[in-house]
């Protein structure tokens, strides 16, 4: 299946809006584990902040009928946050939900990623992987939909 | 005659505490965990998520556990915390047609693309009470097939829409931003993005209701259920500090788009109309009640007469909010000594002088025989 759901990492962007999707879309824990690998290796930058984690709200909108007008459908809770390396270099981090230490580790990445010595290898090692466990979490819960396609038989009513 | 309303404070704090010793119940039964209420309860929060108009499931299973249970309490709690939060911004409109589908159904179209995926339905259940669940079990695995659902499934109305049967829904020019409740009061007469915001966090029981009265003939539009689809859709924002859309995370959602009876004119043919549905998480009776309700919102644009209840923007709309309406109901419990005092002494007035007139000339000016019985 292809992941139509993510920016084309081939657009304009396209890098980096990708890997910031894919590292907002992954589950924490698996994003630690990673955190852990590369701490490990202690080439991690060292950043502050520029903004700390800060919780806020952004307001969904959608159209009506799907393809119409756009309307307001109610508040997400979005989580949010900045750092900066010494060569000053920003990382941000931006998660739907209130976990703080998800955007850090976000905006963490994106700075890693935006260091040329680091990139390659983290898309590789990280990136791709999350990207993997993604779609075929995605595909698992597709597959067991698609077991409850309903199959339709014609009858024919015999004749008296 | 007025009795100060000062006082009670400790029993109101003793109150609190005591709400608190029956929320936890007997507490050699092991306490409910927030995850608990998100994994098996998570059609109560997804309500809460939709009428609370906040999409944050750890925030509404708490909102939930607090409430104990009380759908509409657990709402006003979500709604109270919204407004502690700083607004970041709008997210781009979401984008239906990608949706991650886990179920798609049309009442109108047997052999339509993509299929039938009827999901995690309790339609299809025979509503007897399942005595297994009453003790704990393994977990359940759900049958698998290899070959997933395509990644886009074509919406029925855009099937229909390429044959020009049903009214094209597209932005006005310029795409406008539409007004926001969440900002701004509501006034009339209010457009369609400003009635479906405020069906979106409407009270599910109050659209129900609304939508059923349409089927029993106020104001009947005749509707099918095009499509109804759920899943899980990518939520993207453009931060100003990069310019560019960025995914944040996903969101489920359920659409319904409702197909209706006729409308055309002089400009444009006889066409299906439509009536349209959304809402946070699995919440298919919600949006069902919304389509009804919007497209007979839809009456005045579409040239029909009012003549029935849900087609009254007025007063569907103004009656949708149910934190609202629970606490303007619910004000009644408040003191209201001076107001009852005055209308008790109206009361004592007027049959004061209903007697009067009833003893012809013999009262006494200024003597009121109810005040002799008046007590304490």
């Amino acid at each position: 299946m292809k992941p139509n759901d993510l920016p084309d990492p081939a657009a304009e962007h396209g890098v980096r809006q990708h890997w910031l999707s894919e590292l907002a879309m992954a589950p924490l824990e698996l994003l630690e584990l990673f955190f852990e690998k590369m701490e490990a290796s202690g080439r991690l930058p060292v950043a502050t902040w520029l903004r700390k984690p800060q919780s806020g709200l952004t307001m969904v909108r959608a159209r009506a009928g799907g393809t119409g007008m756009q309307f307001n459908l109610g508040e997400a809770s979005v989580t949010r946050c900045a750092m900066q390396d010494g060569m000053g270099r920003v990382g941000i981090g931006y998660v739907r939900g209130g976990n703080s230490r998800h955007a850090e580790l976000v905006a963490l990445f994106d700075l890693a990623l935006q260091d040329a010595a680091l990139q390659s290898e983290i898309l590789d090692s990280v990136v791709s992987p999350l990207a993997a466990a993604r779609v075929a979490a995605r595909e698992k819960s597709s597959c067991e939909a698609a077991a409850t396609r309903v199959a339709f038989y014609a009858m024919a009513r015999e004749q008296q | 005659m007025y009795v100060a309303v000062k006082g009670g404070e400790s029993a109101i704090l003793n109150s609190y505490e005591l709400l608190a010793a029956e929320r936890r119940g007997d507490p050699d039964v092991p306490e409910l965990t927030l995850a608990q209420i998100r994994q098996q309860m998570r059609l109560a929060v997804d309500r809460v998520m939709g009428e609370g108009s906040l999409y944050d499931e750890d925030l509404a299973a708490l909102a939930l556990k607090q409430a104990a249970g009380d759908q509409v309490e657990a709402i006003f709690l979500l709604r109270a915390y919204r407004t502690t939060l700083p607004r970041f911004g709008y997210s781009v409109p979401i984008d239906t047609a990608r949706m991650a589908l886990r179920r798609r159904i049309s009442a109108t179209f047997k052999d339509l693309p993509g299929g039938q995926v009827l999901g995690p339905t309790y339609d299809y259940t025979q509503r007897l009470l399942d005595f297994s669940l009453a003790d704990t079990a393994d977990a359940p695995t759900p049958p698998r097939v290899d070959e997933p659902l395509p990644a886009t499934s074509p919406r029925v109305t855009d099937l229909l829409g390429e044959e020009g049967m049903i009214e094209a829904e597209r932005p006005a020019a310029g795409d406008p931003a539409p007004t926001d409740l969440s900002r701004e009061p509501l006034r009339f007469p209010a457009n369609r993005a400003t009635r479906l915001q405020n069906l979106a966090r409407g009270d599910e029981g109050y659209l129900l209701a609304l939508g059923y009265s349409t089927q029993r003939g106020y104001a009947n539009s005749h509707p099918f259920a095009g499509e109804i689809r759920m899943g899980e859709v990518p939520l993207e924002i453009i931060p100003e500090e990069l310019g560019f859309a960025i995914t944040i995370g996903q969101i489920t959602l359920t659409e319904c788009q409702m197909i209706n009876q006729f409308a055309g004119s002089s400009d444009v043919p006889p066409q299906f109309t439509r009536g349209y549905g959304l809402a946070f998480g699995e919440s298919e009776r919600k949006s069902m009640g919304m389509a009804l309700v919007d497209r007979a919102l839809r009456a005045q644009e579409l040239g029909e007469e009012i003549t029935s209840p849900a087609q009254q923007a007025e007063f569907v709309l103004s009656h949708t909010d149910n934190v609202e309406a629970s606490g303007f109901v619910q004000h009644l419990k408040l003191p209201h000594y001076v107001d009852f005092q005055s209308e008790l002494e109206l009361l004592r007035k007027m049959r004061a002088s209903s007697a009067k007139v009833g003893a012809g000339d013999t009262a006494i000016p200024g003597v009121q025989p109810s005040a002799e019985r008046e007590e304490a």
